[in-house]
Order: C-alpha cells, then structure tokens, then sequence
C-alpha cells in the first residue's frame, strides 16, 4: 500500500537507538547524545536544521536534560521542551515534537528519550521508616505509617499482576501458564536482536520456575531496570517533499499520534487502570490511521511486565474480546503468528530505561517498515503500531507506515 | 498504662465494628477513600460520609514475594469489591498465601489486626480482608 506524501503529514526522517544495557562508564548526556546524532545521521540532517527538541528522561526530569544535551551537540536556540509523563515518558516527547509541527511551528524536530537507572532494583513501594516512630495521621489517607503490605502493594510486578489477575478472573483460559508463554515468546525474539540488554532464550520451565515476585510475575516475567537512549527526527510532509528521493523512501509517516489519560472507572483509585485509557488511544489511533489491527504487521507494546501484555492483546484489539489467552497459546503474538509482537524482545528482554522506551518502540517499528530490522525482519511489514503505557497513567499509541516507493 | 490505638489509615472506622467509611460525591455517588478536592468522576465537590459493607469478592490479588526492605513476605495483596459495589484494596489476610488457597472470585470479609506499636506505645489496627 503505497502511501502520498500530503503537506500536512508528519514522517519519521531519522531514528537511532543504543543497546539497551548497564553503561556505568557513560552518563546521561553520553547516551542521549549518541542517540541524538545517530539520529540526526540517520536521517541527513543536523543539529542546524532542528526547530524544536523534546527530551524526555523520568529520573531527571528536573534537570534540564534537553538544554544539556544541546550544550553538547549544538546550542541553536530552538526551544527545548524537557517531558516527563512515567513510563510513556518517550513517546510524549515525539508527540510534543510531532504537536510541534502540525501546528506549522516547526518543519523538523527531535524527540529524545534516555535513561540511566543503573542497578535500581525494585520500583515502587518504599520503606518509610523515620527516626522516632509515633503514628500520626498523614496525607490523604490519614495513614500513620506506611500502607506498603498491609494495604496491598505498591511494587510495579505486583501491581501489574493485579492486572493481569483481574483480567484471569473476567475471562476463561488465563493463567500461570499463559503469562509465562508471553516472557518465553520476548526472551526468544530477544535473541535476534542485538541491541536487546539480553539476549538469552529460557523454556517455559525456567522461566515458570524463576523466582517469585509477585505472583504470577517470577524474575523471568520482569522487565530490568538498564540504561540507553533513542531518538527520532520527524519532518512534515511538505518539507519531506523537497527531499532527495532516497530520503523519501526511507522515511515511514506517522499515521497516528495518541496520548491518552486514565479517565474515571470505578475501580481507578484503588488499582490503576491501564485498559481503559489504552483501550481509548487504540481506538483514537485506529480511527485517525484509517488502519485496523487486522492490518498491523507487527505491534511493539508495553511488556513492563508478562501479565501486561496479555491484557494489551486484548486492548489494543489484537485478539477477539476476552481471547488473550488462547491468543498467546495459538501463537498469534509469534514471530510467525498472525500479530508479531514485541519482535524486539519487548521490554522484558530489549530492556526499559523508562525515557528511552517510547521511542525505542518507533525506532523498531520505522527500521522493520525501512526493512533494515536484519535477523529480526518482519518479511514485507508496511503498518505497525507502538503503544506504551506509565501508571497514574499515561498511554501513548503511535501507527506508522511505510512511505510510498 | 492503657495503650491507645490509632487505626492505620482514617477511613478505618473501630466502632461500633470495623468498618470502612468512604467519601462519597452527593451529585453521582462515586466513592473515594481520600480527602477530596473534588469528584473524579463528575467534578463536583459535595461529598458526604458513607459506611461501606464488610462483605465481598476477590476481584485480582498478587502474591507478593519481593517487597521493600522491611515489608515481610510472603503477603497477598487484594483488590476487593464489596457488595454494595466500593473498590477496596488491602491485602488478604488468615489464608496461606499460595495459588492454591487464593481463589479469584471467593467471598471475603472484613477484618482487623494489629500491626504494631509506636515507641510512645500507640497501637495501630490495620484491615484486611479474610476468606468466608
């Protein structure tokens, strides 16, 4: 399917990601910058032709993590608008950019996401121990101490296998087993990708047998923590236009720009819920992009944990409503299933440096669209679809499609 | 020396029995454990007490293995509805915290226990939700 370029399109021109990995040698600014200028490179521009800079980088989002990667690969005077929005934190930066352009204020622009987390362990939930303890009331719960195990878990697998459990309980064929199936599909697809943090293929036993963290999450059902960088250059259609033409078949346009919030369920303010906003932005997307899941040839989504994807299958309507779990066991999520996902190795195996991860998922999408994704190729892929969701919450939802020959 | 209680959280309720009180929006009755600024649902701000059944449903739970240092594990945490239909989170308590005795769906009743003392001797009562 052949795709025109109208002017009031947007495009992915340039997009470079690091390897997901540990980089105790290298700090932020390293790896945002390498990302950058790959990107830049990637897609024949510079730094001089940037008209706007998105920079997204969770744990250092009061640090002016844009203004200090331009201090290193070129002060312009563009502005500079610095993201934070938890784990969808990377692809509001490309929505930030690509905002940027639709409203004719920018023809090119850069998203960057980046992280260093280092060796943080377990995120979410924290002892709150104080020197004296005396119980007094505080904060809006009135709590006298911490609520962390005693009124549930704050901890990101428990939470999302909170998720995952609810989901068991609505529809039949969910379980153990299934989760596990999902973290067996990332780490094996993980294995052609060498910009993945690991790149190690575990059965089902193992990974089913790993340790426990928050049933039914074991260790092998977790993403790690890690550090790396991504970028993306987007460029208007009419500016793409004028182009040379080896530049136009390369770039992939984005066919949908989705951020949504979690709006009121019933159950929101005890449990976050991570279905309904993406199940929202799914839709949006789907409808701005004329394009329906059917038509997706591979889906790059939000495996923070094994019991998170297989409700997004779900969500995103990938499967038949309630049909996650015979999704998984029929191998329609596979490399050669009916909906490859997370051929990358998705961020339980590739890695979640939480900047980074939003636009990862467009630089994976774009380089499968460019046919340039090497061992990994997805044979003949022209629509993709990247989701990531950050509790509290934040979806973004991006649908990308190859350019016209 | 009597030791006095406090209850974990304020919307843990002792008398006349343990029970739980919501803060519940008097234009379209979502119910919230917080103090309010206003209703997330329809942006109101009139609120009003409301007691929240004891009974109710295990709707997802976790068992939680790896927590933050000074949580002991094994617990299982719960999201509960109760029958009058609030959303409670909490975690399940007098039941062996295995995939075997967690059931999705079983029955659940309210309940308290004590998690400790401030060094002034103050007891806090915490809530959990037990198997019926």
């Amino acid at each position: 399917m052949a795709v025109q370029i109208s002017p009031d399109s947007v495009w992915v021109l340039g997009t470079h990601m690091t390897r997901f990995a540990r980089y105790p040698d290298r700090d932020l600014i390293d790896l945002a910058s390498e990302g950058a200028l790959g990107a830049l490179a990637d897609g024949e521009v510079t730094v001089a032709d940037i008209d706007v800079l998105a920079c997204g980088a969770l744990f250092q989002a009061s640090g002016a993590v844009g203004q200090r990667l331009q201090k290193q690969i070129g002060q312009t005077g563009v502005p500079v608008y610095n993201v934070a929005n938890a784990c969808a934190t990377g692809a509001t930066a490309i929505r930030t950019v690509m905002m940027a352009i639709r409203a004719g204020e920018a023809e090119i622009g850069l998203a960057v996401g980046a992280e260093q987390m280092g060796k943080m362990g377990l995120l979410g939930g924290a002892a709150t121990k104080k020197e004296k303890k005396v119980f007094e009331p505080s904060g809006r719960y009135g709590a006298v101490t911490g609520v962390d195990g005693y009124l549930g878990t704050e901890t990101m697998p428990g939470v999302f296998a909170q998720a995952g459990m609810a989901y068991a309980h609505e529809h039949d064929g969910v379980g153990f087993e299934q989760f596990a199936r999902v973290a067996y599909k990332n780490h094996l697809n993980s294995t052609l990708n060498p910009l993945a943090q690991y790149q190690k293929e575990f059965s089902l036993g193992e990974i089913m047998e790993s340790p426990m963290m928050s049933y039914p999450n074991t260790l092998l059902m977790c993403c790690p923590t890690g550090d790396g960088a991504a970028a993306v250059v987007l460029v208007s259609g009419e500016r793409l236009a004028s182009m040379p033409s080896h530049v136009r078949k390369r770039a992939v346009k984005v066919s949908a720009s989705v951020l949504t919030s979690d709006p009121f369920t019933e159950d929101c303010q005890v449990q976050p819920d991570v279905n309904t906003l993406t199940r929202n932005a799914a839709d949006q997307a789907y409808e701005t992009a004329g394009v329906g899941p059917e038509d997706l040839d591979l889906v790059e989504l939000h495996d923070c944990f094994a019991t998170a994807e297989l409700i997004h299958y779900d969500n995103l309507s990938l499967c038949e409503p309630g049909g996650a779990g015979e999704f998984i066991d029929s191998g329609g999520p596979f490399r050669d299933g009916a909906t490859p996902v997370n051929v990358s190795g998705g961020l339980i195996s590739k890695g979640h440096p939480i900047g980074a991860t939003g636009v990862a998922n467009v630089y994976e999408i774009t380089t499968h669209l460019r046919g340039e994704a090497g061992d990994r190729q997805v044979e003949g892929a022209t629509v993709g679809l990247a989701h990531v969701i950050g509790l509290a919450s934040a979806c973004g939802v991006h649908i990308l499609e190859k350019a016209a020959a | 020396m009597a030791s006095a209680r406090v209850t974990l959280v304020d919307y843990l309720h002792l008398e006349p029995e343990p029970h739980l009180v919501a803060q519940e929006c008097r234009h379209c009755g979502a119910r919230f454990f917080d103090r309010r600024n206003a209703c997330a649902r329809c942006g109101r701000s009139d609120f009003a007490p409301a007691g929240v059944d004891g009974a109710g449903e295990l709707r997802a739970f976790t068992i939680v293995h790896r927590a933050a240092p000074g949580i002991p594990v094994p617990f299982v945490s719960a999201i509960v509805r109760t029958d009058d239909g609030t959303w409670v989170r909490s975690n399940v308590v007098n039941c062996d915290p295995t995939p075997e005795a967690v059931k999705l769906g079983m029955r659940v009743q309210l309940t308290t226990y004590p998690v400790g003392a401030d060094d002034d001797g103050t007891e806090a009562v915490a809530f959990g939700f037990e198997p019926t």
